[in-house]
């Protein structure tokens, strides 16, 4: 028998569990119950990822909670800015950003380059863009009601909806050759066609999955248990949702009609007419709760099932890129100067990408990545208030975090955490500013 | 009967009712996970589980009181072996009939619950403080709903006149079914009911798992146990799922069906024998493993407020009902 915990000044995770356990063993706070702290990661079986929640609890209940990021900050972005990366190779690195939304980090990257170097994408190959991240939607949708379900301690639904969820992998695996990270924008267009027998698979998907949904609902929404743990749990009101600039299904479960598909059409969703979905559209007030982010994250599994009927059904014909050759692509890129935004509403919300091109260079010079997860970790914060320990879970996983995509830089020197001010900040920024105009 | 006698049997008992234990808590996995549609671990798993854990090391936190860490499996252990001794095993009476009662079962049933609950606050990890008073909130809830329907049907026994009437032998030997009007067979089955809800609660499985709670607080109470101690709390609680299926059928479904099919004398107990552990496992599916595939978890504040008023309200609905009974039929 040993004791564990032995400290290592120079690992930034020891301190801050030590801090933890500080903060837990110390002296109780003076006044009305003792309150005390419940650390929940950076490694904890609620989370997928890394982050820590330090909560201050009295008893069962929630009365602080403090969150700290910096656990996986893996500079994706410095490592496309480095010089000797080619766009084509940081395509790659922007699909890897995220596992789950493999298909929204290049569409939004794609889409950004393009408008900066001034590219045109097929009519086709748009409607393929949108099929992949719609079948993505569905799958990122899935798997997160498996997850919530196993947050609620409800494991035969997790594995119930994980093994429906395989058909959609399937399909995108048959589309695109992979999984995950399929690989399928290129600047220009996409690479791979979808072709005349694979159609007929597609349908077939589309057809298990609309008559699955009607047993998903029942499942997730009809279950007593599952209410009772979901109602009234993590209410996000809409106010809150608004001033905490909260994207996607977090936004919408509160009511609030925001999504970029609907907002600032792009690619071919001018076509499909989305529209953003909220709880009322299942016949119910937003409250703005766990149950309803369920609601809506259900309903669009449907919305998206519509769309690639649509797509399928008015698929145009003709090339699917303008710029087949890669040699020829890069060289237009390279001589391309200029800024460009891309957007696309990612299963999580919205994802934005920038990137400024220079002339006689083959890498950006800056390139720029919010994820969504990045918009609504503030929502946690009124979340989480006045809830109990048990609602940590499913509250944590409700705005379906995604944290690696969105890590931040977070120093730890010495096993101090330095803290930058907004001044600091602003030099750091106008410095960099001067070295990029030189 | 000698004092080497009782030995004997109580070292048969203990050792099969460890072995028991764990085949049925395999049984359990392999089944829940068929209904998930996994295919699950093999029915032998608990034993390696447990052996395993055996040879691998035990770690006790710094900051736990360790006396007190290392004491809660074994006291976990003493008492869910020792309640073994008294629970009825189909013919066989239990082995140490005639030295505690009903009573002391339900406090040796407790014993563990508080057991984890002093492991848990004596861990140092605040997860494990959160899962003892779980432990303790949920041990006051389900407690008295218990209570009620053993003593409803205790009461019921002792005015016929059985003695001692508070003995699970003798409770086991009279089932009341055939003897109550059809209010008492109604008063009875809500105490069967309840009984049948609060087992998931005593042996803390889905939706009643909060003390542990995996997702919420990372195993709660048994957050800071490995090795060796964790395999006691293991032995622990598949022994105690055989205890309190066995005190379900005890009290509710004590019969056999030797008389039935015309056997008598060894052939007869054996074949009661074997009855009584398949009746022990078909209480365990209905009670355990069907329901915590079936639910998500709860909170200990639904749980809470459940337990006192529905249950509760259940519970002595069901004495009430066999009161009625008796006074009906006179």
């Amino acid at each position: 028998m040993r004791e564990k915990n032995r400290q290592d000044p120079e690992d930034p995770v020891l301190p801050a569990v030590e801090e933890a356990r500080a903060l837990t063993c110390g002296v109780p706070e003076a006044g009305l119950g003792e309150t005390f702290a419940i650390p929940i990661g950076p490694i904890h079986p609620a989370l997928k990822e890394p982050i820590r929640f330090t909560f201050r609890v009295r008893g069962e209940r929630i009365v602080g909670v403090e969150v700290r990021t910096g656990f996986a900050h893996r500079g994706i972005e410095f490592m496309g800015m480095r010089q000797g990366r080619n766009l084509i190779q940081i395509l790659y690195l922007s699909e890897r950003i995220c596992g789950i939304c493999s298909v929204s980090h290049p569409i939004a990257f794609t889409q950004a380059v393009e408008r900066a170097a001034g590219i045109e994408v097929p009519p086709r190959a748009q409607y393929i863009r949108v099929i992949i991240s719609e079948l993505e939607r569905i799958h990122s949708h899935l798997l997160w009601a498996g997850v919530a379900a196993h947050e609620l301690g409800f494991d035969t639904l997790l594995h119930l909806t994980w093994r429906v969820r395989e058909k959609v992998l399937d399909i995108l695996e048959e589309l695109t050759g992979n999984r995950i990270d399929y690989a399928i924008p290129i600047f220009g267009g996409v690479r791979r066609d979808i072709t005349p027998e694979q159609y007929p698979k597609i349908w077939e998907a589309l057809r298990y999955y609309r008559g699955l949904l009607e047993e998903l609902l029942d499942a997730f929404l009809r279950d007593p248990t599952v209410e009772a743990r979901t109602r009234g749990v993590g209410v996000l009101e809409p106010r809150e949702a608004e001033e905490l600039c909260a994207v996607g299904p977090t936004a919408r479960a509160s009511g609030l009609r925001k999504d970029v598909r609907q907002d600032r059409p792009y690619l071919a969703y001018p076509d499909f007419e989305v529209k953003a979905l909220t709880p009322e559209d299942f016949g119910l007030t937003p409250l703005g709760d766990v149950y309803d982010k369920m609601v809506v994250r259900l309903l669009e599994v449907r919305q998206s099932l519509d769309i690639i009927e649509r797509a399928l059904e008015a698929m145009p014909d003709g090339p699917i890129t303008s710029l087949p050759k890669i040699p020829a692509l890069l060289a237009h890129l390279k001589r391309a100067e200029g800024e460009g935004l891309g957007w696309h509403e990612a299963p999580r919300g919205e994802v934005i990408h920038y990137v400024r091109l220079v002339s006689g260079d083959e890498s950006p010079l800056v390139w720029k990545v919010k994820a969504p997860t990045y918009s609504n970790l503030m929502s946690w914060y009124p979340m989480f208030e006045d809830q109990e320990i048990a609602d940590i879970p499913i509250i944590a996983a409700s705005i379906d975090p995604c944290i690696c995509c969105m890590d931040r830089v977070h120093l730890v020197r010495s096993g101090k955490e330095e803290t930058w001010t907004k001044a600091e900040l602003l030099r750091l920024s106008w410095e960099k500013t001067r070295r990029m105009r030189r | 009967m000698s004092g080497w006698t009782i030995f004997g049997q109580a070292l048969l008992v203990l050792v099969g009712g460890g072995v028991v234990g764990l085949v049925y808590r395999g049984l359990d996995r392999k089944i829940a996970a068929r209904m998930q549609a996994r295919i699950g671990p093999p029915i032998r798993q608990p034993f390696l589980d447990v052996g395993k854990l055996l040879v691998k090391e035990t770690v006790i936190p710094r900051t736990a009181v360790s006396w007190l860490f290392a004491a809660a499996p074994f006291l976990a252990v003493l008492a869910s072996f020792t309640a073994l001794l008294y629970l009825p095993l189909g013919p066989f009476p239990p082995v140490l009939e005639g030295h505690g009662d009903a009573i002391l079962v339900l406090y040796l049933l407790a014993v563990p619950a508080l057991a984890m609950a002093l492991g848990g606050f004596a861990s140092g990890s605040p997860l494990g403080v959160v899962g003892a008073q779980r432990e303790l909130v949920m041990l006051m809830s389900y407690e008295f709903p218990l209570a009620v329907v053993l003593v409803a049907i205790a009461w019921r026994l002792s005015v016929r006149g059985f003695a001692p009437a508070f003995s699970l032998g003798t409770l086991a030997a009279h089932p009341l079914w055939t003897s109550v009007g059809p209010l008492g067979v109604i008063g009875l089955a809500v105490l069967f009911l309840v009984l049948l809800v609060v087992t998931p609660a005593e042996l803390a499985k889905i939706p009643f798992d909060i003390p542990e709670a995996e997702t919420e607080i990372a195993g709660g109470l048994m957050v800071e146990y490995s090795g060796t101690y964790l395999a006691l709390f293991y032995l622990a609680d598949a022994v105690r799922t055989v205890v309190m299926a066995g005190l379900v059928v005890a009290l509710f479904i004590p019969h056999g069906i030797a008389a039935a099919v015309g056997l008598s004398g060894a052939a007869a107990s054996a074949l009661d024998f074997l009855f009584w552990l398949f009746k022990v496992f078909l209480v365990m599916v209905a009670a355990v493993t069907t329901v915590r595939v079936g639910m998500a978890r709860l909170k200990v504040d639904q749980i809470a407020r459940g337990f006192w008023l529905w249950g509760t309200a259940v519970a002595l609905g069901g004495l009430l009902l066999l009161v009625l009974d008796k006074v009906v039929r006179g």
